[in-house]
């Protein structure tokens, strides 16, 4: 497992390929990577910055790949978050999750994304032609992470 | 002592992002520490106004009746938007 928050850009190429290096285990790969948009709530958005919370960011991240790994069988799992100043168009997250197959991969990938929405301290400050603005969370997001709530599991 | 963090929005109109704090006499939990700080006045009564505050203790999310001891690192800010 590896978790990183860095102001550098990735290489979704170099970082997939390093995840799945000397593993004939892995039978699936399955990856999403977030991008800066140039507009957001009707207003064109010129730059974004992102900021977050050193050490219980990290934390929070490895805690819900953890979360993860107990509830389907992955091989391996990446989480690499961008903080500082973006441009639209520049890579802002890649989670990437191996398993043996596709199933487990596709899901296990969907479920870190939607966590990490709604449970990892980031914050997103838009620069706007109105102004700068810190970005309002979304109720969709929180519906998204919802969807993975097991029967039965306490609620918060 | 306690150390405080605010972050985002938050950390914006209160015009610092970290203060420590000797533990106040009576503060046992998350809601009585946000009480407190909010009795400042001003920007910041935003921990009493701001929709949908989040907290933690010592890194880990936690509720307004989590428990608050000295020594501890107590966070406040609004929901998060990364990814």
């Amino acid at each position: 497992m590896r978790i990183s928050v860095q102001e550098a850009d990735f290489d979704v190429g170099a970082e997939l390929a390093a995840l799945r290096q000397g593993n004939p285990q892995i039978g699936a790969v399955a990856s999403f990577v977030g991008l800066v948009r140039d507009d957001n709530d009707g207003a064109g958005v010129a730059e974004m910055s992102l900021e977050h919370y050193p050490g219980m960011t990290e934390k929070a991240l490895a805690e819900i790949v953890e979360a993860a790994c107990r509830r389907w069988a992955i091989i391996d799992a990446l989480v690499i978050h961008r903080v500082g100043r973006l441009l639209p168009s520049d890579q802002i997250v890649l989670v990437a999750v191996a398993g043996a197959h596709r199933g487990e991969a596709f899901a296990a990938c969907a479920f870190i994304m939607d966590y990490l929405k709604t449970r990892a301290p980031f914050w997103k400050r838009e620069v706007t032609p109105a102004g700068a603005r810190w970005v309002d969370a979304r109720d969709a997001d929180d519906q998204a992470a919802a969807r993975w709530r097991e029967p039965g599991a306490q609620t918060d | 002592m306690l150390k405080i963090l605010y972050f985002a929005g938050l950390r914006e109109r209160l015009g610092q992002g970290s203060e420590e704090l000797e533990l106040p006499a009576g503060v046992s939990d998350v809601a009585a520490l946000r009480d407190l700080l909010a009795s400042r006045g001003g920007a910041w009564e935003s921990l009493l106004t701001l929709r949908n505050l989040r907290y933690a203790v010592n890194q880990q999310m936690a509720r307004l009746d989590s428990p608050v001891q000295a020594g501890d690192e107590i966070a406040f800010f609004p929901p998060v938007t990364g990814g």
